[in-house]
């Protein structure tokens, strides 16, 4: 390793990769609510995965104590990222393969692009990977005059669209099978011109169009949600077989992976195995599960590449609090269970990382610098599905609490006039910080009244409570508060800061 | 037993009958109920939209009303609010940097409980017929707010209760489990996915056929209760509390009463 200090890699910088929202999430969220297919779509697949997944966790009796040594692992990783680092490097590169860090997304691409020049090829085939689309590899290669082919299904279905994933896993779940029939008939040079709308049928279109690029692809690009720091090997878990023969048959392969993706041993590994697959897709194991440690002469790729990304993953690890979302093996659980993505979807987002653990994800990568990032950690009505779904036991809710904060306190100061809510809560502070205080509060109750029609309902309110009042009743407030009623049928004086506490005992009733 | 009432903000100032019930059973029960008068809010408001400088002295003031009596255990209406003083306060104090509050939140945190939960597990009420005389004999549909789901873990304590209640019909809710979408400041900050998670939820409970919803949070039954109104439905909602410390001598208003006046006059006699 080099001797210089470097310094800390810091952020990525704003239009580099897909990491940066591009509009708030209250915006984009409203546009998507509009489509109702869309939302058809979403609920229909989430709840399938969710039940599915629902029963095979429920027939491991040790669940629990796999998600805790599974939240174990992965903060004791963290805790010795460096050192584990430095073993991974020294045992791949001691089997043939060869490391390039990179710090952020730009390092990235360039140095993927400069393999697959080195390569003399001028595409390259894909295996699903998010690592490579947090950098925007795709769109980046395509402006370097190199073609990437997606070889995952539902992948597929999104580059032919020209659309982004609106899912970690399923890519596509935003898509019925009538759309994606559409979109092989518009966009497959070569497909049946009677496709149907059968998945059996749409697979088959998919599997040929593809066959002639694994059999002619001199480089792959892939992911990987495994490393084992002991024996230098890298592992990538999938359903289709696709991965399978991007790893196995060109020259090259190059392997995009966050830094924070690392396990000790292949003991570790056994806990992600059973955790993984029933988070994800809610099967007992998935299809296929390629392991290889660098270069087995004769057999596989024989130049084999891993640029290993920070891309924000170092700011996101130095914040004490939120840091454990790192911890994320990326199976797509939260989302699947989460209310809001349920209705919203993926693009809502505007992250590569949608869903409960985009939502702290990509504002911990990104720093909350932008009113767009900053909106995200408020997608949330902090219901808690998330982390009760999430097999590292990620506290998404307590994350996005802090967040919040770390958003707030960076607004502290830097407006000329605060804002609506920042008023409201230093006024409810105020009255809420003493009994006293929150009585006097409550004298003024029955103006609600005034505000309420002859029906005692408030059907509008101005600012921030208009959102609540958009599709909400409120009922006119009470005459008197619990407090005050206390006071006077049950207490000897009114309630007062400093006045002794009103208490009744029923024997002397 | 000595119990100590934490009335909440929004029971105190929007629901007063619900803190009324709530004494009301705990004095049948034959234990005293004491009212700190110094108790205001649990400051989850302020926490859960990150103003965490202006939840310090809501905090602060919380834990030192509930340290000022002196009392067994002290008991919410509300799985949000006891999951903020059980789980929010100490963190608060953590991230000030305040180990002492921390300490005195933890304390205060730890007698704390939710209504269904010191009613069956300190109190041991297993029929609220028999030893309440709690009688409602009207079809109702129960939601299990998020809060007391998934932070308290308080799993049926709420609708095994309300099953003894003599005459009371629950029918189940469709996708119960699922979030209201009140969410606190989320319903105003992302009003449009709120409105369409209230949607479903209405709808589900449409579907029970029940004449109202009742549940163990005022702030998600504020919610869905706004959402029924808006939509001109003849379903209203109503505290468990005021559930079980309904009567045959003094019933809590039928589902159809309630609407915008029996239910929040402040005058339903308990």
């Amino acid at each position: 390793m080099s001797s210089t200090y470097l310094g800390m890699p810091g952020r990525p910088v704003f239009g580099d990769g897909n990491l940066h929202a591009t509009e708030a999430f209250p915006t984009a969220a409203r546009r998507e609510l509009g489509n109702a297919q869309l939302r058809a779509n979403l609920g229909h697949a989430t709840h399938t995965i969710r039940d599915k997944r629902l029963r095979v966790v429920a027939e491991l009796p040790d669940w629990e104590e796999l998600r805790d040594a599974g939240s174990a692992i992965k903060e004791s990783v963290m805790a010795r990222l460096p050192e584990l680092l430095e073993e991974f490097e020294a045992n791949f590169t001691a089997r043939g393969g060869k490391i390039h860090w990179a710090r952020d997304a730009a390092e990235a691409n360039k140095t993927v692009r400069d393999l697959i020049r080195d390569a003399g090829a001028d595409e390259v085939v894909k295996v699903k990977s998010m690592a490579t689309q947090e950098i925007g590899l795709n769109e980046y290669l395509e402006e370097q005059g190199i073609a990437a082919f997606e070889t995952d299904l539902a992948e597929l279905i999104v580059q032919l669209d020209h659309d982004k994933p609106s899912h970690i896993l399923v890519p596509a779940i935003h898509k019925n099978r009538t759309q994606i029939r559409d979109i092989f008939l518009r966009e497959m040079p070569d497909v049946d011109p009677g496709l149907t709308n059968n998945p059996a049928r749409l697979a088959e279109a998919a599997r040929v169009h593809l066959r002639r690029k694994f059999l002619s692809a001199k480089v792959a690009v892939s992911g990987a949600n495994f490393a084992i720091a002991k024996s230098g090997t890298l592992a990538v878990v999938e359903s289709e077989g696709n991965g399978r023969m991007c790893l196995t048959l060109p020259e090259t392969l190059i392997t995009v992976m966050g830094v924070e993706k690392l396990l000790p041993s292949w003991q570790d590994l056994e806990v992600f195995m059973q955790l993984l697959p029933r988070s994800s897709t809610g099967e007992r194991m998935n299809p296929y599960t390629s392991l290889w440690t660098g270069v087995t002469e004769g057999d596989g790729p024989q130049n084999v590449h891993l640029v290993l990304l920070d891309n924000g993953r170092s700011a996101a690890l130095a914040d004490e609090m939120g840091r454990s979302a790192l911890h994320c093996i990326r199976c797509s659980a939260c989302m699947n269970v989460c209310p809001v993505y349920e209705r919203t979807g993926g693009h809502a987002y505007g992250s590569t990382y949608p869903g409960p653990i985009g939502a702290i994800l990509s504002p911990l990568l990104t720093g909350i610098t932008s009113e767009e990032n900053a909106s995200l950690p408020y997608a949330s009505s902090l219901c808690g599905a998330c982390y009760d779904a999430c097999p590292v036991k990620i506290n998404i809710p307590e994350i996005l609490v802090h967040l919040r904060a770390e958003d707030v306190d960076s607004r502290r100061g830097t407006r000329k006039t605060p804002g609506q809510m920042d008023v409201a809560m230093k006024a409810a502070s105020w009255a809420m910080g003493a009994g006293r205080r929150m009585a006097l509060a409550e004298k003024a109750l029955p103006l609600g009244k005034l505000a309420a029609g002859p029906d005692r309902k408030i059907k509008k309110l101005p600012g921030i409570a208009a959102g609540w009042t958009q599709s909400r009743d409120i009922p006119a407030p009470p005459a008197q508060s619990f407090r005050d009623w206390w006071g006077k049928e049950r207490g000897k004086s009114a309630p007062g800061e400093n006045a002794p506490t009103i208490t009744r005992q029923k024997e002397k009733e | 037993m000595k119990i100590a009432l934490f009335a909440t903000c929004i029971v105190d100032a929007m629901y007063p009958s619900t803190a009324r019930a709530t004494v009301s059973i705990l004095e049948r029960l034959g234990h005293t109920v004491v009212f700190p008068a110094g108790q205001a809010c649990c400051g989850q408001m302020h926490m859960n939209s990150g103003y965490f400088p202006e939840a310090v002295p809501v905090v602060r003031n919380h834990v030192e009303a509930f340290e000022a009596e002196d009392y067994d255990v002290a008991v919410a209406p509300s799985g949000s609010c006891v999951a903020s003083v059980k789980h929010q306060h100490a963190m608060l104090a953590r991230t000030i940097g305040d180990a002492d509050l921390e300490t005195r939140a933890n304390a205060v945190g730890a007698r704390t409980y939710e209504l269904s939960a010191l009613l069956t597990d300190v109190l041991g009420v297993t029929d609220a017929a028999a030893e309440l005389g709690s009688w409602y004999p009207h079809r109702v549909t129960y939601h299990p707010s998020c809060h007391g789901m998934r932070l308290l873990r308080l799993g049926d304590r709420q609708a095994d209760l309300l099953r003894t209640v003599e005459g009371l019909e629950l029918e189940p809710l469709p996708q119960a489990d699922q979030c209201c979408g009140f969410g606190g400041t989320f319903s105003m900050k992302n009003a449009d996915v709120s409105s369409a998670m209230l949607a479903d939820k209405n709808a589900n409970i449409a579907a029970t056929g029940a004449g109202l919803c009742t549940g163990g949070d005022a702030s998600c039954l504020l919610h869905i209760g706004g959402g029924l109104s808006r939509q001109g439905s003849p379903i209203s909602t109503l505290h468990f509390a005021e559930i079980l410390a309904s009567t045959r001598d003094n019933p809590a208003p039928a589902p159809d009463r309630i609407g915008s006046a029996a239910g929040i006059s402040g005058k339903a006699g308990r």
